[in-house]
């Protein structure tokens, strides 16, 4: 039964991988590493790995590949050539997995540890439930637990500043210029037209001024007090 | 099933990592195979914690994670500002600090 699962689960790995690799849509790629995780988190469940296999669900399949379709949908999931035009990497990059796949099953065989042939130690009830992963990481991992927080708070802040909108190097400006220059009806206005600080729509004197779009009145001066969001 | 198994689908996934890493040009699938070497990792890391019967392998495992997260946010972050800048998203063009 569990050399079924395996080979379930190892083909769905396995093919789930070369769909990465193989396929022409980003968006493609993301749904097959989806499929690749699901079936990686079978195997961690086979080896007696629940919260691994629970962690890797919820947080790979589900949270980070949520943010590789953002992207993906961002920037455009158009066909994309499958190798590079020219050069050395098309030819030397298949070679040099062949080569390292050889050199790894070389290692593996001849490898000394005895464990390797056999199904693992015998199995202790209680290995790999959270309540176990919990009190090492509490304990014995406690140091690289709290650093491993730490680091995801750097790469959030990181994250942020990266991505976020920088003045003048995006063709956001001519939105912002229809969004000022919306016609607004007579006597609404923000607080800073109110106390006089800038000239609205409604403090216009001319009457052929209150259906003009305020954006030719104010729209110099409230782009420099802008923030760099 | 034997471990060795465990480790000879870990391999195969960290080979075909490799190889799309060096042959895509999309930085988006590049990431996408960088996830693939990682998950590797975590495969055999958690196949050795269940051949000794300690769960230590696991914990490595969950780190992986946490750094493959990090990774993942990093990039796309990055793969935005280029996006935004626009500049080609395509490694071989994006070459202004060729030497």
């Amino acid at each position: 039964m569990s050399a079924v699962l395996f080979f379930i689960a190892a083909i769905g790995v396995l093919t789930g991988a070369i769909g990465v690799v193989m396929l022409r849509n980003p968006f493609y790629s993301v749904l097959a590493l989806v499929v690749h995780l699901i079936a990686l988190a079978a195997l961690f469940l086979l080896l007696r790995a629940e919260f691994v296999a629970a962690a890797q669900v919820v947080v790979y399949a589900g949270a980070v590949m949520v943010l590789y379709v953002f992207v993906v949908a961002y920037i455009g999931g158009a066909d994309q050539p499958l190798h590079r035009p020219a050069g050395a990497l098309k030819v030397l990059g298949p070679i040099f997995g062949l080569a390292l796949a050889v050199e790894l099953c070389i290692a593996m065989l001849g490898s000394a540890l005895k464990g390797i042939g056999g199904k693992g130690a015998p199995y202790v009830f209680g290995f790999g439930t959270p309540r176990q992963i919990g009190q090492l990481f509490l304990t014995t991992y406690l140091l690289p637990f709290e650093l491993a927080s730490l680091l995801l708070m750097v790469a959030a802040v990181g994250a942020v500043v990266l991505a976020r909108r920088r003045r003048g190097l995006e063709g956001t400006e001519e939105f912002e210029d229809q969004l000022v220059a919306a016609p607004r009806p007579a006597y609404t206005g923000t607080m800073a037209e109110v106390a006089g600080i800038r000239q609205g729509a409604g403090t216009t004197t001319e009457p052929d001024r209150q259906t003009e779009p305020i954006g030719a009145a104010t729209g110099s001066k409230d782009r420099s007090s802008k923030g760099g969001w | 099933m034997a471990i060795g198994w465990y480790l000879a689908v870990s391999a195969l996934i960290f080979c075909i990592g490799a190889v799309g890493v060096m042959i895509r040009p999309n930085p988006l699938v590049i990431l996408l195979c960088l996830e693939l070497m990682l998950n590797a990792g975590n495969l055999a890391l958690v196949a050795f914690s269940r051949m000794w019967g300690a769960a230590d392998g696991q914990i490595f495992a969950l780190f992986v994670l946490v750094v493959a997260a990090c990774e993942v946010t990093v990039g796309l972050g990055l793969i935005v500002a280029i996006y935004r800048r626009q500049m080609p998203v395509n490694v071989d063009d994006l070459s202004e600090l060729h030497g």
